[in-house]
């Protein structure tokens, strides 16, 4: 069995197909990058799967267990995080505050406890700034810690997208475009994260990139996408390869 | 200008960030505590309805500031805090349980309200709230068994623990103080924990907070329930402080007077709750006085000018039939409202912090340190 597993997903609006019975599995430890010219579905799967849009058909599967029909908030719960394309940071907050939020899925305290501020709310809070402080060290973040995120760069706010993501202790993770709006030292500090994300945290990652050189160094695997179906499925340079995948990126 | 070294994650969580903190609020403290020996009966009067005041615009932010869901129908919560008292003590109900009952039927019942609004959002959200409202006011005055309809409801003296405390007395005051004070430490309390962050996450970018792991249908009617909690046990207060109660005193007005109260005060910190209900309770005896002193003033400056007995005299009637206009003072509001949204959207306590900023940078200070600035990568966002 596989760690996570999509089964003939399907997104229609309308009488447009935007995923069209897409089928895929990612391996424990993989990172499997998803591919494909503008509009091929790449982000709306990962909508479907962070179940912002709920399928038309098909089922999806992480851990041997269906996730179709879990709420949206269950799937960070259950070790799923993601990162948005358009940035979605709590804006008029601080960067802590920001990668705090990611950590609500091990909050365990209780309404009444908080508004007392009693001992055990006091630890776990102390839990969770350690942990922060782990993703902050692990991305450099540490020059921007109390800063408010409305007035910083967009280069910074990706990575700190990525930190928040990282804070819920995540299992799967879905990188949705990490390198876009990136200049080319920051996508390549991006791809050693991603590899690290791999090797030293042992997260599996999902990713949807259009920048092929950060494909090539960081992918196990490739699927490439065009008009919501699945053209090729395989290492970076075989799916580069596929006369199909050219064909959608060149015209034929 | 003072650098804060952290060195632990104490300095994070901690509610005062260095020690002058707890000089300048104790002094603030020591203040309160000699104030009703010091000040007028008149002005102690007024002190107890900024904290009343207070206590829900603190209510408000949680709702409004911290989780984005705006509310014109406050005062319907007030309401039925101020009513539950007044029913309950009908039966000789001791103060500290029907206090805390008003303030938990009162929570209920914004959970109530709470799961309708989850579907709406910004100004459809103002129109639930306001229609609720209506709806509240009209239960009040047709309800004639429980709130005696339109007559209203008398307020029995305070008795606590067999002691009575008139609404005028020291203890009274002490007791809104107290009530302010636990309110503003418990929503601190709660602002620096788990629910406070997921409030804020869902006002800033609700998919976010979802994907985070956030149940926002259920942080929202939390915050709903919270809010209305608080200024139920507010309207015991204010129920008390009346000792009269009737449907009309809970009017549209109200919630808009506890809208400015935020509004005005600053919607980003608790601080903007106090400081708008200063501002909002001695709006007051500035309008009466605007009332009862401007016509004479102003028909004394035309004399002044060289207009005739006759002229100043018609001045002095026409200024005074516009002073007491209907509606003046929801006219004075409005503009009220219009400019501080215009030119300190911040709020007064973000002048405030605008000139304490001016003199710890003095002289490197620029006013582009607080300009709003566009915000360009905020596009099609999924809400």
């Amino acid at each position: 069995m596989s760690y996570f597993r999509a089964e003939n997903l399907s997104l229609h609006f309308g009488g447009l197909k935007a995923v069209d019975s897409v089928s895929f599995a990612v391996e424990k430890g993989e990172i499997l990058s998803i591919i494909g010219p503008n509009g091929a579905g790449k982000s709306s799967i990962f909508n479907l799967i962070s179940r912002i849009y709920r399928p038309t058909s098909g089922r999806i599967f992480f851990e041997d267990q269906d996730i179709t029909e879990q709420p949206p908030y269950d799937i960070a719960k259950l070790g799923i995080a993601r990162t948005f394309q358009n940035i979605e940071l709590f804006e008029n907050a601080s960067v802590l505050a920001n990668l705090l939020v990611g950590r609500h899925r091990h909050s365990t305290t209780q309404l009444w406890q908080e508004f007392l501020f009693l001992p055990s709310v006091r630890a776990n809070e102390k839990v969770h700034r350690r942990r922060v402080e782990q993703v902050i060290e692990f991305l450099d973040l540490e020059s921007y810690r109390d800063k408010l995120i409305s007035g910083l760069p967009y280069g910074v706010r990706k990575v700190i997208e990525l930190a928040r993501a990282l804070c819920s202790e995540p299992k799967l993770i879905l990188l949705d475009e990490p390198s876009s709006g990136l200049n080319v030292e920051e996508t390549d500090d991006m791809s050693f994260w991603i590899r690290d994300l791999k090797n030293d945290l042992g997260i599996t990652v999902l990713m949807v990139e259009h920048d092929m050189s950060l494909v090539n160094r960081v992918s196990d695997r490739v699927i490439a996408l065009n008009y919501g179906r699945v053209l090729a499925m395989g290492s970076p340079s075989e799916v580069q390869q596929h006369p199909d995948v050219v064909a959608a990126y060149l015209g034929a | 200008m003072r650098f804060l070294f952290k060195t632990d994650y104490e300095d994070d969580i901690k509610l005062f960030p260095h020690s002058g903190y707890y000089f300048s609020y104790g002094i603030l403290f020591a203040l309160l505590l000699v104030a009703p020996y010091v000040l007028s009966s008149y002005l102690m009067s007024q002190l107890v309805f900024v904290c009343i005041y207070a206590i829900v615009g603190v209510a408000l932010l949680i709702l409004t500031g911290f989780t984005g869901q705006a509310s014109l129908g406050h005062a319907a919560f007030l309401a039925i805090g101020a009513y539950t008292a007044a029913y309950l003590q009908k039966y000789n109900v001791p103060f500290p349980v029907y206090f805390l009952a008003g303030g938990l039927f009162t929570g209920i019942i914004g959970a109530m309200v709470g799961f309708p609004a989850l579907r709406l959002t910004g100004i459809y959200l103002v129109i639930a709230t306001i229609s609720f409202a209506l709806i509240v006011e009209e239960i009040l005055a047709r309800w004639e068994s429980v709130t005696n309809g339109n007559e209203g409801m008398r307020v029995k003296t305070l008795s606590l623990l067999g002691v009575p405390v008139p609404r005028d007395s020291p203890g009274f005051y002490f007791l809104c103080l107290a009530v302010l004070v636990l309110t503003i430490v418990g929503t601190l309390n709660l602002l620096r924990s788990p629910t406070g962050r997921a409030f804020v996450a869902i006002r800033d970018s609700e998919t976010a907070a979802r994907s985070m792991g956030v149940n926002v249908a259920l942080y929202k009617v939390k915050s709903f329930a919270i809010s209305a909690a608080i200024t139920g046990f507010a309207g015991v207060l204010f129920a008390h402080k009346l000792s009269f109660i009737s449907p009309e005193m809970f009017t549209l007005q109200l919630s808009i007077e506890f809208i400015i109260v935020i509004l005005i005060g600053g919607t980003f910190s608790l601080h903007g709750a106090v400081l708008g209900a200063i501002f909002i309770v001695m709006i007051d005896p500035f309008l009466t006085y605007l009332k009862d002193d401007m016509p004479g003033i102003i028909a004394g400056v035309a004399a002044a000018f060289g207009a005739g007995k006759e002229r100043a005299a018609s001045i002095q009637s026409s200024v005074a039939a516009f002073a007491s206009l209907n509606g003046l003072k929801g006219a004075i509001y409005g503009v009220i409202i219009m400019l501080f949204v215009l030119f300190e959207p911040l709020g007064i306590y973000g002048r405030w912090l605008k000139i304490k900023l001016f003199f710890q940078l003095f002289p490197l200070y620029k006013r582009a340190t607080f300009k709003r600035q566009k915000i360009y990568v905020k596009s099609e966002r999924n809400r």
